[in-house]
């Protein structure tokens, strides 16, 4: 596994707030040579550690004003293929983000609509129309906190 | 307010976040500067908010990840601020969500292995504050991730 030193979380961090920051801007804050700095983001990119880049909208000002997490039980389990559901759901484009869990639920999606009427309609036609949708919980977002992580 | 180009120059960004600001413009059939004007008006009305990196914990050696669903003791009229307040200060916590729904909240907590994650939840989570019930679900896949919006 990479070993970090704690210029390395600094970059890891600072890169996760911004990805467009420089090479040589952010050098100068950590007192490194731009060629240093880009040795070692290249470091972290070649081990898997910094992924690609994501672009973060306000839902809500772009008229998305509910969000909503979804549990999801498959019904008859053994008959309903795993892969089939998978590629439903993923295909959905409301639905933002599946993961597969164990525990209470086997999915759990995260699910943008304009307004709760708008929620009402794509799960009753996309979601719960999909093979194997079984028990589904919804529990409405209100507030969210990203944080930096043990950095 | 948002016009169609507007939402056409964020589909194709959201899509491809590690587009140069030349390349997204062309997409667009905008003049590099008629692009950039938009993508300023929406950052300084805070509808972009970042580009960021997106950070691989597993490549961190951060093999397990567990999502705890709390229901707060509500009796208690502070409970969900010094909860909030308290779970902020533990590194592994990632994600913090407070919800309308069956629970309260729910945190995302990132552990080495399943040794290490018993011991966060014994010394730092259950620990914590006005906690009334508490379940756990174990991520085991991301089917998907992108957190897209469906502009």
């Amino acid at each position: 596994m990479i070993e970090l030193d704690d210029i390395d979380r600094q970059l890891i961090a600072s890169l996760a707030r911004n990805a467009r920051q420089s090479a040589s801007a952010l050098g100068k804050r950590y007192g490194l040579s731009q060629p240093a700095t880009w040795r070692r983001i290249r470091r972290l990119e070649e081990a898997g550690v910094l992924g690609g880049q994501r672009l973060r909208l306000d839902a809500e000002k772009l008229g998305f004003g509910v969000t909503v997490f979804l549990g999801i039980k498959l019904a008859r389990k053994g008959h309903v293929s795993l892969e089939d559901f998978e590629r439903a759901v993923a295909a959905v484009p409301e639905v933002q983000t599946v993961e597969h869990i164990l525990g209470l639920y086997d999915y759990r999606l995260r699910v943008v609509a304009r307004d709760l009427p708008d929620f009402e309609r794509v799960l009753r036609r996309r979601i719960m129309t999909l093979p194997g949708a079984g028990d589904v919980e919804a529990n409405v977002l209100l507030t969210e906190e990203r944080l930096a992580g043990p950095l | 307010m948002l016009d169609d180009v507007d939402r056409r120059l964020l589909r194709y960004w959201q899509a491809e976040p590690s587009l140069s600001p030349g390349e997204l413009a062309q997409r667009c059939g905008l003049t590099p500067g008629k692009a950039g004007r938009r993508i300023s008006r929406m950052e300084e009305e805070g509808i972009i908010q970042g580009l960021g990196r997106v950070v691989n914990w597993t490549a961190l050696g951060y093999a397990v990840e567990v999502s705890l669903r709390v229901t707060l003791d509500k009796t208690q009229g502070n409970a969900f601020d010094v909860f909030l307040a308290e779970a902020r200060q533990v590194p592994e916590v990632i994600e913090v969500q407070t919800f309308l729904g069956r629970v309260d909240l729910r945190l995302s907590i990132i552990a080495r292995d399943m040794a290490h994650y018993q011991q966060i939840y014994r010394s730092r989570i259950l620990t914590l504050p006005h906690i009334a019930d508490i379940e756990a679900l174990m991520h085991v896949a991301r089917i998907k991730d992108d957190e897209t919006l469906p502009l």
